[in-house]
């Protein structure tokens, strides 16, 4: 698998009233072609604001990418694309999904010509040529009476169906990435079944690459390969899904996986939870901003940021614990290891 | 104690009129009771009633035909002192900790809202009441005198809770009241409903979409679609051995934080969509797109009937 896309040092601010509120400090990743990665985190841990910054969708001011910053897609750098390259690109090499579909489609629009206009920009189609595509999008999503339904407008479909449509309008010029920003949170759980075996169905079939962000470990398990955790702006861990949940080695990483209730946790048992709240970003912590909640928290910790430290050839932690000075600690019971 | 009922709803019916011949029937025919101390929990989809059974047990919209039953008494009924009382013993706590607080009032004067109404305590008691609150939901003394907006998601709906613990309910309905938080806080948020109930021996009817956070918190738990109530049991039961058709495929969606069971565990399907609850058909509502579906289905509804002891469903299979 072919390298696509790598993020090299990202740091995005937004300047307010208050001050610089640091956004994204410094993070680094890779996408190969045809895998999924996860990127898990709470809110405000810059997850979306990394995802939005690939396709430039920051808004400047009072966003600001910093110099340092790169995004290379095929060695070139989206940060120093100019108006008419993005355009391209938008859409047509990277497309995205958002979280609420009941607000990222165009209500006064139908449904065909929302998918068509990005098959008219990006593929030269005519207009009869593109809603017949469209057609055939609606009908690769799973929407019934595709015919008919590329007439009506986002107000006659329910939620489940205008994420499909979503889906539709993201892959119809057939992108090497699709980003996609928590696309279940706002859908029930049935639903939210259907839409990720659509994603990983049409992954098989068109070899997309995908970017899933979401703060829910559950819906990530069966669909990515590999997971980076984030907090405060900053990747803490990542590894692929069998790392991540069989050997999961920062304590936050332990933290999330253990605030989720599994269905064999004992009724009313207290609920393992995160004490405090993430640090304000105004003012980010000299050292680990998770010192303040961890329990395992040493005094280096709050002095100095963690080094990355490599656990295998995938997997990479910024923890002190894995110093080799540092006390031995094993992860909470019931965390780690097959179940 | 744990088996004297203080809720008892029978038959309830709320229905929504949207336009001269087209009737919503929000929660058509629904039985239930709660017992004294106990947590039932109310799952289903969006848009199956379980919000709006919710606010017609407390009175908040006006059954359109049924019974609500508190401590043996009709709520609807209710009138002068005994209404109020009513009010006073019956809480909320909202979905959404944004909207739910008064932007333009300080945390203290929300909290003391319930108070003043009731006249409960004035003055130097009144303010000590809303310190003991605070530090009862794991704020500060401090936090009194602020305003919603400097206040973290988390932290709003511990203030959701304060005020709703503010005038000493027995029984609180929890609308949604973890859906808007982060996985993190959520645990806390639940942490502090469950400490509460056993220190204060409230009552809950817990609503919620989260499946595995319902089953945690809820000595029983009811599964709504589309207006009715399709299965009722002990939480335990429920999740091992779920009888309805609609259960069945409502818990093997679960996302499953587990990769190598999550890869190779069987899911019920459900085809198609949540048919509209506008004019629905006689018969089971879950019949077009149940696959044990028989003629008898789509004919006649289905009633609620005890298959074993506290093991309730309504399915013409059992």
């Amino acid at each position: 698998m072919g390298k696509l896309l790598e993020v090299k040092d990202l740091r995005v601010s937004f300047h307010t009233y208050a001050g610089e509120v640091k956004a994204v400090r410094g993070v680094s990743f890779e996408l190969n072609e045809g895998e999924t990665l996860a990127i898990v985190g709470e809110s405000g841990c810059g997850k979306s604001i990394t995802s939005k910054s690939i396709l430039r969708l920051i808004p400047s001011p009072p966003g600001d990418i910093k110099k340092e910053s790169q995004i290379l897609y095929k060695d070139k750098d989206i940060l120093k694309m100019n108006e008419k390259e993005l355009r391209m690109l938008r859409g047509g090499e990277i497309s995205m999904i958002f979280q609420d579909p009941m607000t990222s489609l165009n209500p006064t629009m139908k449904i065909g010509k929302q998918i068509a206009e990005n098959l008219i920009v990006h593929r030269g189609m005519n207009k009869k040529e593109a809603i017949k595509e469209a057609v055939k999008m609606l009908q690769m999503v799973g929407i019934p009476n595709a015919q008919e339904r590329v007439n009506q407008y986002p107000h006659q479909f329910s939620g489940g169906m205008r994420q499909r449509v979503m889906i539709a309008i993201a892959l119809a010029c057939n992108p090497k990435i699709l980003i996609a920003d928590e696309p279940t949170t706002a859908l029930d759980v049935t639903i939210q079944a259907q839409i990720m075996d659509l994603m990983k169905e049409l992954q098989n079939n068109l070899g997309t690459a995908i970017i899933l962000i979401t703060h829910d470990l559950g819906v990530v398990a069966s669909i990515a390969h590999r997971i980076q955790v984030m907090y405060a702006g900053m990747v803490v861990e990542r590894g692929t899904t069998d790392e991540i949940f069989y050997n999961p080695k920062h304590p936050y990483t332990w933290a999330l996986l253990k605030s989720v209730p599994r269905l064999e946790t004992k009724h009313k048992d207290t609920l393992y939870s995160i004490k405090g709240t993430p640090p304000d970003l105004l003012k980010p912590p000299v050292g680990c901003p998770f010192a303040s909640r961890c329990e395992y928290c040493m005094e280096i910790c709050k002095e100095q940021m963690p080094k990355p430290t490599k656990i295998s050839d995938t997997q990479e932690v910024s923890c002190f614990l894995l110093h080799p000075n540092a006390p031995k600690v094993e992860p909470p019971q019931g965390i780690g290891g097959k179940l | 104690m744990m088996n004297e009922n203080l809720i008892e709803v029978k038959n309830l019916k709320k229905y929504f009129k949207i336009s001269k011949h087209d009737i919503l029937k929000a929660v058509d025919n629904v039985s239930f009771n709660i017992r004294k101390g106990e947590t039932l929990g109310l799952v289903g989809e969006s848009g199956c009633g379980k919000t709006t059974c919710g606010r017609t047990v407390l009175g908040l919209y006006e059954a359109t035909d049924g019974e609500i039953l508190f401590k043996g008494k009709d709520i609807s009924k209710l009138r002068g002192n005994e209404k109020k009382e009513f009010t006073k013993n019956a809480q909320i706590i909202f979905q959404d900790p944004y909207a739910s607080l008064d932007a333009r009032m300080t945390v203290g004067d929300i909290i003391a809202e319930g108070i003043d109404i009731h006249n409960l305590h004035t003055g130097k008691e009144r303010t000590e009441k809303i310190y003991e609150l605070l530090s009862l939901v794991g704020l500060n003394k401090e936090h009194a005198s602020r305003f919603p907006h400097e206040f973290s998601g988390g932290q709003r709906q511990r203030i959701g809770i304060a005020r709703a613990l503010a005038v000493e309910p027995e029984f609180i309905v929890c609308d949604e009241p973890i859906s808007a938080l982060d996985v993190s806080i959520q645990a806390q948020v639940v942490n502090l409903l469950i400490n509460l109930q056993r220190n204060l021996g409230l009552t809950y009817l817990f609503i919620a979409h989260d499946l595995s956070m319902v089953k945690h918190i809820s000595d029983r738990v009811g599964v709504m679609y589309l207006g009715n109530l399709v299965e009722l049991a002990s939480s335990g039961v429920l999740y091992d051995k779920p009888l309805h058709p609609y259960t069945q495929a409502l818990l093997s969606a679960i996302p499953i934080p587990d990769p190598d069971v999550s890869r190779t565990r069987k899911r019920i399907m459900l085809e198609g969509e949540v048919p509209s609850p506008i004019n629905p058909k006689p018969g089971c509502r879950f019949a077009p797109r149940c696959k044990y579906a028989k003629p008898i289905c789509k004919e006649v509804d289905p009633v609620l009937k005890e298959v074993e002891k506290d093991h309730f469903v309504s399915c013409h299979l059992y």
